[in-house]
């Protein structure tokens, strides 16, 4: 079939022409493969300045004291290092990478449900992504909050706040829109004899991550207005000195937060069902568990959000609740957990790229999980809480979790996206400086959290330097295993062999069309008749 | 396979794409409200939460302001809601000029509202009732609140109305230039969904600030 569909000469999305020139041809395209690729290029971007910012965080803890910056630029660096990573990279993610590019063609679509929406999202987010950074050169200097924005500080501070909050309002707005259109979608553009039981698990996905986009991120949004309109008119609202309780901006805050790391890790999980039977050349284990436990952490993401504030003083009884509802998410993660786990096995493995990066993420993301159980109880909460110990959570889970998929999909798909391999050989090394370079950056910051140094600190007491310097060598071999990655990367975007339709035999509909696809995906809509991952079919055979 | 061909090839397709789905416009449609609604409950929430808070204050605060101009605007909201509503009726039924003046009806009364706004508004700033005004800061904590969450819900509320006045002129333009037709009404009809999200808000507003007292 693949080898038929090369032979005719067709234009792909990459070449097509549109009435606009130059830049333009992209820049005002609503292919959304285009726009995929189009997010994917600003994400990069922010991505680099992000891990700029990391990189020099952590060469500031190489000593106690000053090492290379005063306390306030480090501020001013942990919080835009959140600001970008969050809400620039990981919230756009994979849905704006992957689900843009890869969503209607999962399903057998042309387009999404409305393309030229879908365009708008992509001019906020990078207009978001101007704010935020025009917001460091303005007067009053970058913003030094936290990315968590907390009043009554964030009210009375006079670096910049309200555009970097204005821009993340807008990015909010971004996500939104990107996520009705995901949704209208996935109910409106399916091919024929697609149900919802046939669809990829990324699909699944990508669907259940598009309803928390549309029903958590209004609550930020109107939670971040009234902090700018109360620095400008004194509300009073989120101003306990004007009689409002700074409490509920937190609790409005988390409201969205909370269910926002599971925008940003379901996604990723989509990714990992899609990758493992591939590789495995399995069906995978226990399809209708895994969609419905993405169902379910979008569900139980929306009331654990209290368990950010166990110890700002709300009652007992509320913090036992939501101490239990948090340790429900558990479950579903679990289930996945274990069904991919069972996918594997007695598997044909090929050991590629995308699969290690899977692999890794396991890894990673069950010590995150599990210590996720750490901070999710109360007694323990209370004695690493604002430590290190939560920033190591913080990045086994979205760091190991989300972006090693995110690394792991951009492996997976860039045959399809480009037409090109990458280099496998240099793609297993980069894999292996970053496993390396990962846990030494995050795995000592278990260790000095727990005994007692807090996070957001300039400097630390001398007992700790020891963890500080194994840490800091580690974000050294991280970063270099990542620019490895993009390296590689972007080589064979440029030159690297051209792939065929599908390369790693696949089962879903993006690997039944030439790589990189046409302009309009399918000549003719397929018409579904099996599910998704039907390798037990042929094996019968 | 010459320019011109690959040219006509894409345009070919180009015009394909454009493909025709009111059912899922207005499911779009119908989640961009459910995402209003929510960008407004953060604001109930925080009313409820205050309210229970400071419940003597915001009960002597909400005498200050005037039922007789919010009531007007009640009706007025209301009428323009029913305005909107016949002009789709009209349009489906392809009156254009009945549907094209109901529109317009809705634009005037939703113009009538924020004049009444601004003068109501202008009073209460007259008066020194505005946040970080002398007069509120030496009020009790939640009379200044009370005004904070008024100021905050009811100035929202007026910014949507602008918003949906401007898409009512972009609707009144796409009815001139037949891009709307009795077959072909879905972005109107979408509007008017907008539309009755404005007023269903002012119907909650309006008991809340103005008649709790």
């Amino acid at each position: 079939m693949s080898e038929n569909s090369e032979s005719k000469p067709y234009i792909n999305f990459l070449q097509a022409e549109s009435k606009h020139k130059g830049i333009f041809k992209w820049i005002l395209s609503t292919d959304h493969k285009r726009i995929g690729i189009m997010y994917m290029t600003g994400m990069m971007a922010f991505l680099l300045v992000g891990i700029t910012l990391g990189f020099l965080m952590k060469l500031e803890m190489l000593t106690p004291g000053k090492t290379i910056m005063d306390a306030q630029t480090y501020n001013a660096f942990f919080t835009l290092h959140g600001v970008i990573m969050i809400f620039l990279f990981i919230i756009p993610g994979l849905p704006a990478v992957f689900g843009n590019f890869m969503l209607p063609l999962q399903i057998g679509a042309r387009d999404v449900a409305f393309p030229r929406l879908n365009l708008l999202s992509w001019w906020l987010y990078v207009v978001g992504g101007i704010f935020a950074i025009a917001s460091l050169f303005l007067q009053g200097g970058p913003i030094d909050t936290g990315w968590t924005f907390y009043v009554p500080y964030s009210l009375r501070t006079g670096t910049n706040v309200s555009l970097p909050l204005f821009a993340a309002f807008i990015l909010g707005f971004s996500s939104i829109l990107t996520g009705i259109n995901f949704v209208t979608t996935v109910h409106r553009l399916r091919a024929p004899g697609m149900t919802f039981f046939k669809m990829p698990l990324f699909v699944w996905a990508i669907y259940s991550t598009a309803w928390i986009q549309v029903i958590a991120t209004p609550v930020v949004g109107i939670t971040i207005i009234l902090v700018i309109v109360e620095r400008a008119f004194s509300l009073g609202i989120f101003d306990p000195a004007l009689g409002g309780d700074p409490l509920l901006f937190q609790h409005l805050f988390w409201i969205y937060s909370h269910p926002a790391v599971y925008i940003m890790i379901l996604p990723a999980m989509g990714a990992v069902s899609e990758i493992i039977p591939t590789f495995a050349k399995r069906t995978i284990f226990g399809y209708k568990a895994i969609a419905f436990s993405s169902l379910a952490i979008a569900f139980i993401g929306y009331f654990v959000w209290a368990h950010h504030m166990f110890t700002t003083g709300i009652s007992d009884t509320s913090r036992f609740i939501f101490s239990l509802l948090t340790f429900l998410v558990a479950i579903p993660s679990g289930v996945k957990v274990f069904n991919w786990v069972a996918t594997l096995y007695k598997g044909s493995i090929t050991p590629g790229a995308p699969l290690l990066f899977v692999m890794m993420f396991i890894f990673l993301f069950s010590i995150g999980g599990l210590t996720g159980l750490v901070l999710g109880s109360l007694a323990t909460n209370v004695h690493v809480h604002d430590t290190y110990f939560v920033v190591a959570h913080f990045h086994y889970v979205m760091f190991g979790g989300t972006v090693m998929i995110f690394f792991a999909a951009l492996h997976y798909w860039l045959p399809k996206m480009f037409g090109r391999m990458y280099n496998e050989k240099v793609a297993k090394w980069s894999i292996a400086l970053i496993f390396i370079g990962f846990n030494m950056l995050y795995f000592t910051m278990f260790i000095l959290g727990y005994e007692g140094q807090p996070r957001r600190y300039w400097d630390y007491l001398p007992q700790f330097q020891t963890l500080q310097i194994i840490s800091t060598v580690g974000s050294w071999i991280l970063i270099s295993g990542i620019l490895l990655m993009f390296g590689n990367l972007h080589r064979s975007i440029k030159r690297g062999a051209k792939a065929e339709a599908n390369p790693w035999g696949g089962k879903t509909l993006e690997w039944t069309i030439p790589s990189p696809p046409p302009v309009h995906n399918f000549d003719e809509i397929p018409v579904i008749t099996h599910g998704p991952y039907n390798y037990g079919e042929e094996e019968a055979k | 396979m010459s320019d011109t061909v690959i040219k006509n090839h894409t345009e070919n397709l180009h015009e394909e794409h454009v493909h025709r789905d009111d059912t899922g416009a207005k499911m779009g449609m119908w989640l961009f409200l459910f995402t209003e609604l929510l960008l407004f409950g953060g604001l109930f929430l925080l009313y409820m939460a205050y309210r229970l808070q400071y419940y003597h204050e915001f009960h002597i605060a909400a005498r200050e302001l005037n039922v007789g101009i919010g009531t007007f605007n009640t009706i007025i909201l209301l009428t323009s809601s029913m305005t909107m509503a016949l002009s789709i009726a009209a349009m489906q039924r392809s009156r254009k000029g009945l549907s094209l003046f109901l529109l317009a009806s809705t634009k005037i009364l939703a113009l009538g509202f924020l004049v009444n706004k601004y003068f109501e508004w202008s009073a209460k700033f007259e008066h020194g009732f505005f946040p970080g005004s002398d007069v509120l800061i030496d009020k009790p904590r939640g009379e200044y609140l009370f005004y904070g969450m008024y100021y905050a819900m009811t100035g929202l509320h007026a910014l949507h109305v602008i918003a949906g006045m401007t898409i009512l002129v972009f609707m009144f333009v796409f009815i001139t230039r037949n891009s709307i037709t009795p077959t072909n009404y879905v972005k109107l009809e979408n509007s008017g969904l907008y539309w009755h999200l404005v007023d269903l808000i002012w119907i909650f507003l309006f008991p809340l600030f103005y008649l709790m007292r």
